[in-house]
């Protein structure tokens, strides 16, 4: 159990730290909701528009890095695999 | 004598007509009129806006001064991208958008008013009301007005546009937000920025 664990961690912080970059390496927080400005033609004025979407931030950097590391902790908690075979009683 | 009279009076009429204040209403029907805000934070700044906008500005090209009007803004329609900071923000803590569900300003006095063809600067003082705690502010704005310019923006329909933006800045701690705490945090001033257009349908 050991091993899976850790190979998960391993692919959490990978994963994590490869979504965050692909989608802008933002380094403020969480965002779910981007502006858009938008600029009228006749008054001139800058409008904003809110569009959905998802960016990663900081936050999610660390709350990943947190699962790793309890996933990690929790991998030297679990009992290593043996490699002896079981004895066999006689009877 | 009497078509002379006459002639006197429908000018007279006219002239007053022409010279007449117009009243503009804020409510966007294409949804560009905003309120930005900003407030300063160490990881990044606070960065919203508002689009929830209403109200009305009377308004006379001839005399800017005498405009009056009042600028409401919806509290629950301020948004963040961050959605658990716009919860905090609206929550009963901070703006409490339940009980408090309009930002307004009401405008008293134009001073230092300077008209360049059909723009309009001047010093306006007036009450702004946030979180239900009312305050005399003096906001700097620019007016220009729009003539038969509504067409081009709504179409089918003629009459005029006036168009107000304001920069300014309110203190969080003198409307009863949080005052004097999480300073650290959230920064005490907040930057307002208003960029409205209004229409007077003829």
């Amino acid at each position: 159990m050991k091993r899976p664990l850790r190979i998960i961690a391993g692919v959490l912080i990978v994963g994590s730290i490869a979504f965050w970059a692909a989608t802008g390496a933002n380094r403020g927080w969480t965002k779910t909701s981007v502006p858009k400005k938008t600029v009228d033609e006749t008054t001139g004025l800058e409008g904003i528009q809110w569009q959905e979407k998802f960016v990663p931030g900081v936050d999610f950097l660390g709350a990943a890095l947190l699962g790793a590391g309890f996933l990690t902790g929790l991998s030297f908690l679990s009992r290593a695999k043996s490699n002896n075979p079981p004895i066999e009683t006689k009877q | 004598m009497k078509t002379k009279l006459t002639l006197l009076a429908f000018m007279a009429l006219t002239g007053a007509a022409l010279a007449a204040p117009q009243t503009f209403d804020f409510k966007d029907p294409k949804g560009i009129n905003n309120a930005g805000f900003k407030l300063d934070a160490p990881l990044e700044a606070i960065n919203g806006s508002a689009s929830g906008i209403s109200g009305t500005v009377t308004f006379d090209l001839e005399h800017p001064g005498a405009t009056k009007g009042k600028i409401i803004v919806a509290t629950a329609s301020l948004m963040l991208p961050n959605p658990m900071q716009k919860q905090h923000m609206l929550s009963d803590k901070w703006l409490d958008a339940t009980k408090f569900p309009e930002i307004t300003f009401e405008s008293k006095e134009f001073k230092n008013v300077q008209t360049a063809g059909d723009t309009t600067t001047a010093d306006v003082t007036g009450t702004f009301t946030l979180k239900g705690v009312s305050k005399e502010i003096t906001v700097p704005v620019k007016l220009t007005y729009m003539k038969d310019k509504l067409g081009q923006r709504v179409p089918n329909q003629k009459g005029d546009l006036l168009v107000i933006r304001a920069n300014f800045t309110i203190k969080r701690s003198d409307f009863n937000i949080m005052p004097g705490q999480f300073e650290d945090k959230v920064s005490d001033i907040i930057e307002l920025t208003l960029s409205i257009a209004g229409a007077s349908p003829k």
